[in-house]
């Protein structure tokens, strides 16, 4: 009996243990198949139904060659996760690759040892050259575009859209330089955000920034659904990668450098989230700190996939239902006639009357009287003048 | 506020009428209820009922054998003015509706309700008749989503196509394999025979311009799995948003219009990939063999038959059947609206609109959900105007944009008061007046905040020009300033 109660009990515990780990493989195994669905729903939980991207270079001459660089890579990029072309919005002052300095004309190369040419044949640049303003950059944001600009021109998104936004350049502390002859500033960035935020003109958006002090440039974002990313602090310089010495210049700034290559092992279905951008050129590779803003941001940074904002993962449903059409209609009659319009034999028109424009005199400018403050000043000035001189020099003017 | 009144007839049959009636026949109540937009505001609607008995036309028409046909002989006999609804109550043992319907909704704007005892569980059949028929608390809240905080509403309440003016729709045939398929379809009668009457329906709601385009050598981006047990290639559910992306770079737009673009792909799958089939989230083939996305349009997988014979010739000849492929591009485009029969409840029997594509009653639920979304749009695009333009004080406001500001007010104001009085197509009218004028206002190319200087940045440019020449003058004008009085005090000095 002594020994037949150890070995009962015994037996049972040993019972026990199995009945515990089928438990636990029962609830792994429930776990593993609910991790599909889970990928499902978070899948679907960004809210978005389209994406669009505004890359702009904000640079001009041979020198910033890393700039445009910087910009067709990431163009690439977006491109190859499936955002289209009529959804990019492209601002590139496009001077490198028929620059005579090239020594590799119509490419632009992002690698030393010329690996990939960014500059193939199917880039679509929407605003080049002179186009690249501050103006027209604020206009493409804003959406207050004189009604003859054409729809590749335009950010057509509506408040289901992801947008994402990348600027390169030089930049200063608060603000960015546009073509070397003005400049945008952070409060009028903010603004801007703000005006696309009132129309309701994003869903989210995500604005990446690789110049030197960049970080002053997102400081004073106040919408909501903003998530910032910087090449560098305030005070800190961003550096570029890597000159190529058969072209002579450098071929791309650090951090688009190493946020490239993150994005190389992207892929449309990948899962990866924002938390991994935020990782990538610590400071060791970049020198400069790259830095990050989310505290606008509604949802979790880990909950966030890249390809929410670089890819277009479109939401789909099966269709389920059908229509029952009755075949056999004839021609249908519209309740409404269409009437016809006369339309007369399209013949062709004279669209400019060059030769008139050519011999067209110049304009003549409505000459404005001068304004109180310049007449006031030179009143004072003059005053002035022959006050401390002495009036006597007066008989000699007049 | 906004106020949503839908006028409501309510006819009792004989042998219908409830026994606990208030007041006798006919008479008339208001039931009102309230939508919650957001803490803030809110949306009350408002069913004006009025109750009465059935006159002998209408007695004759529902004495019909089956519900469609009472449906269709009563139909000249009702009031059909956009957003008002007829209901004709029938008694409780009628056989007009089958055995286990409680409603039948026809093509119209009337339904024939069964009878039930009492008039407050009546009242509840009819309130639940009318929020199918016209509004429900999920559709206006769905029309209004950006106003509403985002935790109350799931994601997928976002997916309908936002009111606009106009909508373009493209359909496309996708043909990978032109060397083994010549594919032909009638496009052109097929748009005639089956699309324009839905359009033409739909006219009222926006204008639609449809244009159909071939394209060759578009593959889809995911490669489809072979499956041995059905010896067909299937395509599964979360493959297929990736499906889209590298066929979209293709379709191209119109470059003129800026209206939403939907478009509607079918394709036909190559030789080697036929037949294909879309496999649901189950593992089951789906029936229409097609899916849509929300805000972009439908693709429809169209598997041609392998020939009878192995050796016939290449390319092989394919008539697509197009009413076929309309029926599922036709169901689309109403999921697309945001027009799903889905949610109804189970007692009910809804009619099939046939080729119209739609019923009376669904277009109503479209104009109530776009002409609430318009006014909000409205509101909210004229406040962001009015705030930009307290914040930079020397803004220049041209006179169009100031005239455009206020007919857009007026309009809403409009639109605001027809909803009030029931009136729901000058509601929507004027509400679309409003969009148009509002949206100019503020889209105004003139208003770039970037033109006008603020004042900070004013001072920031004259000062260093103007300080290094001012000093000098300020110190003599101090000098002069000196003399002066001290030859004004010399005089006096002197004697």
């Amino acid at each position: 009996m002594a020994a037949a109660v150890p070995g009962a009990s015994g037996a049972r515990a040993t019972a026990a243990l199995l009945l515990l780990l089928l438990l636990l493989l029962g609830c792994c195994g429930a776990a593993l198949a609910g991790s599909p669905q889970d990928q499902a729903e978070q899948f679907f939980r960004s809210g978005h139904t389209n994406n669009w991207a505004v890359l702009v270079c904000t640079s001009r001459f041979w020198f910033n060659y890393r700039h445009v660089a910087n910009t067709l890579s990431v163009y690439r990029s977006v491109k190859r996760l499936g955002i289209p072309d009529s959804h990019i919005v492209l601002m590139l002052a496009d001077d490198m690759a028929c620059n005579p300095r090239n020594p590799k004309p119509a490419t632009v190369f992002s690698h030393k040892n010329m690996e990939l040419n960014v500059y193939g044949d199917d880039v679509e640049v929407d605003y080049r050259s002179y186009e690249v303003t501050v103006e027209n950059f604020l206009r493409v944001l804003t959406g207050r575009i004189p009604p003859s600009t054409p729809r590749s021109k335009r950010l057509l998104s509506d408040d289901r859209s992801n947008i994402l936004i990348y600027m390169t350049g030089h930049g200063g502390n608060g603000f960015l330089k546009f073509q070397d002859s003005e400049e945008i500033t952070n409060v009028e960035l903010a603004d801007a955000f703000e005006q696309m935020w009132q129309k309701r003109r994003y869903n989210e958006l995500l604005f990446i920034i690789d110049t030197c002090q960049g970080a002053s440039m997102y400081e004073r974002f106040y919408s909501p659904n903003i998530m910032a990313l910087a090449s560098s602090q305030v005070g800190e310089d961003s550096l570029s990668h890597q000159p190529d010495l058969g072209i002579g210049v450098h071929l791309m700034d650090r951090y688009t450098f190493y946020v490239l290559e993150f994005l190389e092992e992207i892929h449309p279905a990948s899962q990866t989230n924002m938390n991994d951008l935020f990782q990538v050129c610590p400071k060791s590779l970049c020198v400069s700190t790259p830095g990050h803003r989310t505290d606008l941001f509604q949802r979790d940074p880990q909950k966030v996939l890249i390809t929410d904002f670089f890819g277009s993962v479109r939401k789909v449903e099966i269709t389920t239902e059908t229509l029952s059409l009755e075949r056999d209609v004839a021609g249908f009659e519209s309740k409404f006639p269409e009437e016809e319009l006369a339309t007369e034999p399209l013949k062709y028109a004279e669209q400019l009357p060059v030769a008139q424009i050519i011999h067209q005199k110049p304009k003549q400018k409505d000459w404005h009287p001068p304004g109180g403050f310049i007449l006031g000043l030179w009143a004072l000035i003059i005053m002035v003048f022959f006050k401390t001189y002495g009036i006597k020099h007066m008989k000699h003017v007049f | 506020q906004v106020q949503l009144v839908v006028p409501m007839a309510v006819v009792f049959g004989p042998g219908s009428v409830p026994r606990d009636l208030p007041r006798p026949l006919p008479f008339r109540d208001v039931q009102e209820m309230e939508i919650s937009v957001n803490l803030r505001s809110s949306v009350t609607s408002r069913y004006e009922m009025r109750y009465r008995s059935t006159t002998g036309q209408e007695e004759a028409a529902l004495a019909a054998a089956t519900a469609r046909e009472a449906d269709a002989a009563l139909y000249p006999l009702q009031d059909t003015t956009l957003g008002s609804l007829t209901m004709y109550v029938v008694p409780e043992t009628s056989s007009l509706l089958p055995q286990g319907i409680n409603v039948y909704v026809g093509k119209h704007r009337s339904a024939l309700v069964r009878a039930v005892g009492s008039l407050a569980a009546l009242q509840a059949r009819l309130r639940e008749v009318a929020q199918v028929m016209s509004f429900t608390a999920g559709s206006i809240a769905a029309a209004l989503s950006d106003r509403v905080p985002d935790g109350r509403l799931s994601p997928d309440a976002r997916r309908n196509l936002k009111s606009s003016l106009g909508y373009e729709i493209t359909f496309s045939l996708l043909n990978p394999d032109p060397k083994s398929h010549t594919v032909d379809w009638d496009i052109e009668g097929a748009v005639n025979r089956y699309v324009k009457p839905v359009l033409d329906k739909l006219s009222l709601v926006a204008n639609f311009s449809v244009d159909s385009q071939i394209l060759y050598y578009a593959v889809l981006g995911v490669t489809p799995r072979y499956d041995k047990e059905s010896s067909s290639f299937l395509l599964s559910a979360h493959s297929l948003p990736h499906v889209i992306n590298p066929v979209e770079a293709r379709l191209g737009s119109s470059a003129a219009s800026l209206y939403p673009v939907l478009n509607f792909l079918l394709y036909v799958p190559e030789r080697s990939h036929s037949p294909l089939y879309i496999q649901d989230k189950d593992g089951a083939p789906v029936s229409t063999n097609a899916f849509h996305s929300p805000r972009w349009g439908g693709i429809m997988v169209y598997n041609v038959e392998a020939p009878a014979s192995p050796q016939a010739s290449l390319p092989l000849h394919v008539d697509v059947d197009v009413a076929r492929v309309m029926e599922v591009f036709l169901a689309q485009l109403r999921l697309l609206f945001g027009l799903s029969r889905e949610e109804v409840p189970p007692e009910f029997l809804l009619e099939c609109p046939g080729n119209e594509g739609l019923a009376d009653w669904e277009l109503d639920h479209l104009l109530w959900a776009h002409t609430v979304e318009n006014i909000a749009t409205v509101s909210t695009t004229l406040t962001s105007l009015a705030q930009l333009l307290d914040k930079i004080g020397n803004i220049v406001i041209k006179d169009d944009v100031a005239s455009e500001v206020y007919r857009a007010v007026a309009s809403v104001q409009s639109a605001v008061t027809k909803l009030s009085l029931g009136h729901l197509h000058a509601a929507f009218q004027a509400s679309k007046e409003a969009v148009t004028s509002s949206e100019r206002a503020f889209f105004d190319p003139s208003l770039l905040h970037l033109l006008y200087f603020p004042d900070d940045q004013k001072f920031a440019i004259y000062i260093p020009l103007f300080l290094p020449m001012a000093v000098p003058i300020l110190l003599s004008l101090a000098k002069i300033v000196r003399e002066t009085r001290l030859r004004k005090k010399e005089p006096t000095k002197m004697d």
